[in-house]
């Protein structure tokens, strides 16, 4: 979708302010919220490209005044409540009121834990062979999902070349709406700075996405 | 013992969202979906487990040793898998190379991928608008609110990470630095240089 959390090449958000010293969580809640994240995630209640899409789905006032955990609050209720895992009432609540669903991989417990501090597996047995390889000029398409996607804004009908072939890769795209992994192969693919931003950019300038095949055509 | 068992605030002092998220935490574990101890320990495990102190490691390793860079360059996950005491990485971690010619940055202009097994938790700026907004456009601009500056010719390569490859920058090593061990070096590797705003630390330069 062509929402505010696609960010690049956007300008008037000002300096970055690095923080000296950041501790890993502001507030002790902020920690909660990534562990129940993590946790319903692993648990079978939602893939890792459903709960971005839902971040990306919050109103564009609320993201952006938003801090980053409390994006991520508001995603998990939403997600969790369209899911029926949890009902609004019992968010305002604070309490069960209804029966609980049954998740994909059953309740999470301590001894999950150790499975969520490793990194999921994301490459997929080919179902065909790639379309591109190293050296090929491709151009982003011109499309506009409304729904979850990982090609960004500032890259669409710009011409770039593949530098490397990550072979295959669930499709957030669909995985995301919950149509299935439908694995594509994945390419680093490098965009010059004129290409994208014009004869004022930065001549030493080159900016590479990771692009799913079906971001791309021949050029 | 469970942290979730303890209440060491004052309820007149929790915010709205402590109460919000409190709210959420207490209907999950009600429906019987978490266990509020597991919830404890994967805030540990973030706050003790994971931070720049691996990708250090990392780093510093392939600044000594000419035949574990070129497998950390060429295949990444496996480079570092094969090392067994750091943490654990997934299957696609990329390490690309600063050079005198290159400089590497990684951004995520979507949301906020990050290397997390190598460099822990991102840091806020990472994660908002300024600097998902301008990494792509105006990487020069931003590396000077780092207060970090190029040579007008090198080339500035930003990698933004859309999709689940994850990136890490290694630096050039510092000069000034011949014959110090792999722990030593390590102590000059910083989160910022491993993510391309910023660079290793210089020997004997005050931190």
């Amino acid at each position: 979708m062509n929402g505010v959390h696609d960010m690049g090449g956007m300008d008037g958000f000002g300096k970055v302010e690095p923080e000296p010293n950041e501790p890993m969580f502001h507030t002790r809640w902020e920690g909660r919220v990534l562990a129940m994240v993590r946790a319903m995630g692993a648990a079978g209640a939602f893939n890792i490209d459903t709960s971005r899409f839902y971040r990306e789905a919050l109103p564009p006032h609320v993201y952006l005044a938003s801090s980053y955990y409390k994006k991520w609050l508001l995603g998990l209720e939403d997600m969790l409540i369209a899911k029926g895992f949890v009902g609004k009432a019992e968010v305002a609540q604070g309490h069960a009121m209804e029966p609980a669903k049954q998740l994909k991989r059953g309740k999470f417990t301590v001894d999950d834990v150790e499975r969520v501090m490793v990194r999921g597996k994301f490459g997929r047995d080919a179902q065909a062979p790639a379309k591109f390889k190293a050296g090929d000029r491709v151009r982003a398409k011109n499309i506009h999902p409304t729904t979850h996607t990982r090609l960004p804004r500032y890259v669409r009908g710009h011409v770039g070349v593949v530098e490397r072939d990550h072979g295959v890769h669930v499709f957030p795209d669909s995985a995301a709406v919950e149509a299935g992994e439908n694995p594509q192969w994945l390419y680093t693919v490098v965009f010059d700075g004129a290409e994208l931003w014009g004869p004022d950019a930065d001549p030493t300038v080159n900016v590479s996405i990771d692009a799913f095949e079906p971001y791309l055509e021949k050029a | 013992m469970s942290e979730h068992d303890h209440d060491h605030h004052d309820h007149s002092e929790l915010s709205e969202l402590e109460l919000r998220v409190r709210a959420l935490e207490t209907v999950l574990s009600e429906k019987g979906y978490v266990e509020p101890a597991a919830l404890d320990a994967i805030v540990q495990a973030y706050e003790t487990k994971i931070g720049p102190h691996n990708g250090a490691r990392v780093v510093a390793k392939a600044w000594t040793d000419p035949e574990f860079k070129r497998a950390l360059l060429e295949n990444a996950s496996k480079a570092v898998g094969a090392l067994g005491h750091v943490s654990r990485v997934g299957d696609h971690l990329v390490a690309v190379e600063n050079t005198p010619g290159r400089h590497n940055m990684v951004v995520c202009t979507l949301c906020s991928c990050y290397p997390w097994e190598m460099l822990g938790l991102p840091p806020v700026w990472y994660k908002a608008a300024p600097y998902r907004s301008r990494a792509v456009k105006d990487p020069r601009g931003v590396l000077k609110d780092f207060g970090v500056s190029l040579p007008n010719e090198t080339e500035i390569r930003v990698w933004d990470s859309t999709a689940e490859t994850r990136f890490l920058v290694l630096p050039m090593r510092p000069k000034g630095t011949e014959g110090w061990s792999e722990e030593q070096l390590a102590e000059l590797v910083t989160r910022d240089s491993m993510i391309g705003t910023g660079f290793p630390k210089t020997p004997g330069a005050p931190s």
